[in-house]
């Protein structure tokens, strides 16, 4: 997407614009394989303030924890109950993997609230790593712990004979189908409330060219807030519905007989 | 001019992939109203099923995000 074609209107910016990735360093504005850009910069805030959280936050192990060991702890309880509750006690094992995608994913979904901010995970390459990393993960865990047992999860027993190919097929299709929408449900879900408040946005300025702005921009403000609030409930129940689906992915592995 | 009507082509294609959005929503509503009038029923076993109703919207939700997936690859891609 080139930036110069669509100044020349009345949009100042255009609501993608937020998306592009850029060199930080040098002018030359290519993106090679190790040019450290905007997105590694904010994933790499992702993990520092993950860490910060973690290790620096519970450094004191008091028995009455203090404000921020208690998040620490709230959110390791959180996760390690999904687990618990979705993949059962088997799949407890995987929680620090689970663990660590939530806490990256939320990370990296409130720290794309920061005005001015890059949300990595608004792109689906940065998505589709995670995706297709639990898609890996998970279809090696069900081979392993099951052997071809595993390929019970395509032939539904509890289905009359002459329905089950049918099934089988479609069960195949849903299964080769999740990373793509685990990584697009993500990535969609950022992209487009961001993408939707920059189009707010670009309505606000309106009261400085026509009196027409005397009407739009109060309601131009207005909806930004408001979008904002949504987006901040967003980028919470996102990183949630990640990890859940990857503990019901997970439970499939493991118990692959419906 | 080939060229600008493959473009129109693509320019209404993407709108029309829009439509899939609201039949997402209309997966996603039933989902979280039949959750509701269930809760509201027996509010004792709502807690329990949170997951679940999370799980539910996930899956409905996808299928419009693969209808946002066709408009964008027809924008940006096509």
């Amino acid at each position: 997407m080139s930036e110069a074609a669509h100044n020349s209107e009345g949009l100042v910016f255009h609501p993608m614009d937020q998306f592009i990735v850029r060199p930080l360093f040098g002018d030359d504005g290519v993106v090679g394989p190790l040019t450290f850009t905007n997105a590694a910069l904010w994933m790499l805030v992702a993990v520092l303030m993950a860490t910060l959280l973690f290790v620096v936050g519970t450094r004191g192990r008091s028995i009455v924890p203090t404000r921020v060991q208690s998040i620490a702890e709230l959110a390791y309880g959180f996760v390690h109950k999904m687990v618990e509750d979705v993949s059962g006690k088997d799949g407890l094992k995987f929680f620090p993997y689970i663990f660590t995608l939530f806490i990256f994913i939320v990370f990296s979904n409130f720290l794309g609230l920061i005005p001015g901010a890059f949300t990595s995970t608004s792109h689906i390459a940065v998505t589709a790593v995670l995706a297709v990393a639990v898609f890996l993960t998970v279809t090696i865990v069900g081979f392993v712990k099951n052997g071809a047992g595993f390929l019970g999860l395509f032939w539904v027993t509890s289905a009359p004979l002459p329905l089950r190919p049918i099934l089988a097929l479609i069960e195949i299709i849903s299964y080769f189908v999740r990373p793509v929408s685990h990584s697009i449900r993500l990535a969609g879900n950022m992209m487009a409330g961001h993408a939707v408040i920059k189009v707010f946005a670009a309505f606000a300025p309106l009261i400085l060219m026509s009196t027409i702005g005397l009407a739009v921009t109060p309601l131009s403000i207005l909806a930004i807030t408001a979008m904002y609030g949504l987006e901040i409930l967003v980028a919470f129940i996102q990183a949630y519905v990640f990890t859940i689906l990857t503990c019901v992915y997970l439970k499939d592995a493991l118990h692959p007989h419906h | 001019m080939e060229g600008s009507i493959v473009q129109m082509g693509a320019y209404i294609g993407a709108g029309l992939a829009c439509m899939g959005m609201g039949g997402a929503a209309v997966g996603v509503g039933n989902v979280a109203g039949n959750f509701l009038s269930g809760a509201l029923r027996n509010p004792s076993a709502a807690a329990g099923q949170t997951a679940t109703l999370f799980i539910g919207i996930a899956f409905a939700e996808a299928l419009g995000i693969f209808s946002f997936l066709v408009a964008l690859l027809l924008m940006f891609a096509v």
